[in-house]
């Protein structure tokens, strides 16, 4: 017991250095190799070189703003549809409905969806098909670059289907804590229309619990690999793809220039963030303007249909993409303008189905690996803060840390430091590596219910004599299940979905269902593609699933546990 | 009731000049001496300490209470013994029945682990609040007075010493108040338990029929 003790006060500790020591080490260690100093390689002096030959590098501005692009503007869209939304359909019929859809979307890893929206909108792909010939008269596709597309459009569109359900389920998440229904009420009996009276009343208090993960998506959007190496353009690439394919040319000398384009990425990310900052402060002038003008419905109309129009363009873009993925799994002979395939078959997945069992393996053992151990630490510095009576968890931004820096910034000079500690890249780097990502999610999900639970249970069972150990596995535990297993399935999610955290970490060496998916990119059998990309996104739903039925199952006798005490 | 009985032990609960400051600001100061199933009544508006004084004697006051004297129980200071081995027991204004065990599972929760003839326990007690066979039932298909008697039964087979009411009454419908009122007094009673019991309805007090304290 006492040993258990120990590791349960030392549990906040080693959260906190799990979440700063890497991404410090990590950024400090590209920033040597950026500036020419990698003995391994023989760079053993300060010079730089390195930055000369990146500035050398054709289209480099073009990449660097492609990056900006994708990290100001995809979140600006994304947090106005998700606001938008919310100050004209809270409590509305399609907002019940799209709370329970909100974790299954999320739970899509990042690359499927990029796929499905690829066979969705592509020149021969099913939106296409079903205008064609009818409307656009073509019996051939339109000879339009609409993927990989030279400006990212098709990129930034895949990366704000995917953080608008991010950032509606965190708004969700902290909208109670600004008490929506008596501010709008007050507001509606001064005269101001509903939506307006959410904007200028609820908003001021949202925003602020919404800013980390508002600037996690930045971070994200500004330096994602996986999306843009499935949608964005090629000639040049984003900076972080090219960044990648720098670090993995057989031509080690372009390590060094991969060192200062890491560095360019994080000062990219920074300045999309000041950017952003800015973008903040213009706002809230702006917001003051509004306040102060007094006007009472101005606005109204286009808040109520502007945020629904969104929701309901990118949920329908979503239910077209997964149609699209599965029809492209199934689909024999498919000639173009025709909608549907000409025949069907089940060939491509009797031929994917052996190769696919290795990388599932791996993918579910990272997963399951990562999110125990995930889980537990969370649950540990939780039970010790319950404990202790005092807030023991590291810092909400300390939490996000690993979420704010670019991967690619931090990844890479793990990477040096292993291999100055001559350790081979395998399996258990890359698990240390998901849990980086996993963890914060894992503890965010968490830590809000836990932290909420009636304290009275606890003292009730302590008052029954039972021991701090025994009011944790039989009443806590039990009695949080339900978040528990939600957490889970949230860290299950994060760590399918890596891609640059699986790939860099094991070197190649270390095959999961979204690395083998992003590597079938460049391939372009459609049902090949189709059939990774809709496992890669079963497992995580699958997860989801089990959150929500075991609890259910398990407590099928008990009425009192249909809600959360 | 034959539990209660079967508890020849009495019990003395003492206070012995017992303070709370919050912040430097004195909330209470109490001195006081209960014998086996006496209870005392502390009365008070809100904010005046009575919560606080339970949670000193559960043993869950929040830090930034400043607390001194001694509250012996059978003679031995409790104040720097960890909640669960005071032998304190707390009956709640809710039943607060665990909703993830069975009716059975809540009694069972409370017996000392070394309690060999658990089941028989656990049936003995259901018996005695007239729900004999309930001990698979779900909690949640309870009534509000079934609830509260399953949740006095649990508090007697935890066998504490001395047992703290916080408003035990105040979220029953009035008929139901008076029932449920008589049982849980006539039981500690029985049981030759000290309590403590926190209120503000003066009916409580006069039932209770011990000495009242106003803060």
């Amino acid at each position: 017991m006492g040993c258990v003790e120990v590791l349960l006060r030392a549990a906040p500790w080693l959260v906190t250095v799990l979440l700063l020591a890497p991404v410090a080490l990590g950024v400090g260690l590209t920033l040597l190799p950026a500036f020419g100093y990698l003995p391994v390689l023989g760079g053993d002096s300060v010079s730089l070189d390195p930055w000369r030959q990146l500035l050398a590098m054709p289209g480099l501005g073009r990449s660097v703003s492609l990056s900006l692009l994708a990290g100001v503007l995809t979140p600006l869209l994304a947090l106005a549809i998700v606001l938008m939304f919310l100050a004209g359909s809270s409590g509305t019929a399609l907002e019940r409905w799209l709370r329970r859809l909100v974790a299954p979307l999320l739970a899509v890893p990042h690359a499927a969806a990029a796929f499905g929206l690829a066979f969705l909108i592509a020149p021969a792909g099913l939106l296409s098909r079903l205008v064609s010939p009818g409307l656009t008269g073509s019996e051939r596709p339109p000879d339009l670059l609409i993927v990989n597309d030279p400006w990212g459009l098709s990129m930034m569109l895949a990366l704000v289907l995917k953080e608008v359900p991010f950032l509606l389920l965190m708004a969700l998440a902290a909208l109670p804590q600004c008490e929506p229904g008596p501010r709008v009420l007050l507001a509606r009996s001064l005269g101001y229309r509903p939506a307006v009276a959410w904007v200028l009343t609820v908003l001021p208090a949202l925003y602020p619990l919404l800013r980390l993960p508002v600037y996690a998506v930045i971070a994200y959007a500004s330096a994602t690999v996986d999306v843009a190496m499935i949608l964005g353009p090629t000639l040049p690439a984003t900076l972080s793809v090219s960044v990648l394919q720098w670090f993995s040319d057989p031509d080690l000398n372009l390590r060094f220039q991969a060192a200062a384009g890491a560095v360019l990425q994080l000062g990219v990310t920074a300045l999309a963030m000041l950017l952003w900052r800015l973008l903040e402060a213009l706002a809230a002038v702006a917001g003051r303007h509004w306040l102060a003008a007094g006007q009472r419905s101005r606005g109204e109309a286009v808040l109520r249909h502007a945020g629904r129009l969104g929701v309901v363009f990118l949920l329908a873009l979503a239910l077209g993409s997964l149609l699209a993925l599965l029809l492209n799994s199934v689909a024999g002979f498919w000639r173009f303008p025709d909608a549907l395939p000409g025949n069907w078959t089940l060939q491509t997945w009797s031929r994917a189905l052996p190769e696919v069992l290795a990388p599932l393996g791996n993918t579910l053992l990272l997963a399951g690996a990562a999110t125990l151990i995930a889980v537990s630490l969370c649950l540990a510095v939780l039970e010790a803060e319950g404990r202790q009576g005092r807030r023991l968890a590291p810092a909400l931004w300390l939490l996000y840390l690993p979420l704010l820096v670019p991967q690619i910034a931090f990844l890479f000079g793990l990477i040096v430091a292993t291999e100055f500690l001559r350790w081979t890249p395998d399996a258990r780097l890359v698990l240390f590596v998901h849990l980086l990502f996993v963890l914060p999610y894992v503890f965010l999900s968490l830590s809000e219910a836990w932290r909420h639970l009636d304290p009275r249970w606890t003292q009730l069972a302590t008052t029954l004599g039972a021991s701090p150990w025994r009011r944790f596995w039989r009443i806590r535990l039990p009695l949080l299940l339900g978040p528990c297993l939600s957490a889970a399935a949230v860290g299950l999610a994060v760590s399918v979905g890596q891609y640059l955290a699986t790939q860099l970490p094991g070197a190649g060496r270390v095959p999961t269902l979204t690395t083998e998916a992003v590597a079938l990119a460049a391939g372009g059998n459609r049902g090949i593609i189709a059939v990774w990309a809709l496992l890669q996104a079963a497992v995580p739903m699958l997860g989801f699933a089990m959150a929500l039925l075991v609890p259910r199952l398990l407590w099928r006798h008990r009425l009192g546990m249909r809600s959360t005490p | 009731m034959n539990i209660a009985s079967t508890l020849r032990v009495t019990h003395r609960l003492q206070l012995d000049d017992v303070r709370l400051c919050l912040q430097g600001r004195e909330l209470l100061r109490l001195s006081a001496e209960l014998t086996a199933g006496e209870i005392l009544c502390v009365m008070g508006p809100s904010g005046s300490g009575k919560s606080s004084l339970l949670a000193l004697l559960a043993g869950f006051l929040a830090p930034a209470f400043e607390a001194s004297g001694r509250v012996l129980l059978d003679g031995r200071d409790v104040l720097p013994l960890p909640a669960e081995q005071r032998r304190i027991g707390l009956l709640f204004q809710d039943p607060l029945l665990f909703p993830h065990l069975s009716v059975g599972g809540n009694l069972r929760f409370a017996l000392p682990a070394a309690c060999s003839d658990k089941q028989t326990r656990i049936e003995t007690a259901l018996a005695s609040i007239g729900l004999a066979g309930f001990a698979e039932r779900d909690p949640a298909t309870l009534s509000g007075g079934q609830k509260s008697r399953v949740a006095l039964q649990r508090l007697l087979l935890s066998e504490p010493h001395a047992v703290l009411l916080d408003e035990p009454f105040s979220r029953l419908d009035t008929a139901l108040r008076r029932e449920v009122r008589a049982l849980v007094f006539q039981t500690l009673q029985a049981a030759g338990l000290p309590s403590v019991l926190v209120t503000h309805d003066p009916e409580d007090a006069e039932a209770a029929g011990g000495r009242v304290v106003q803060l």
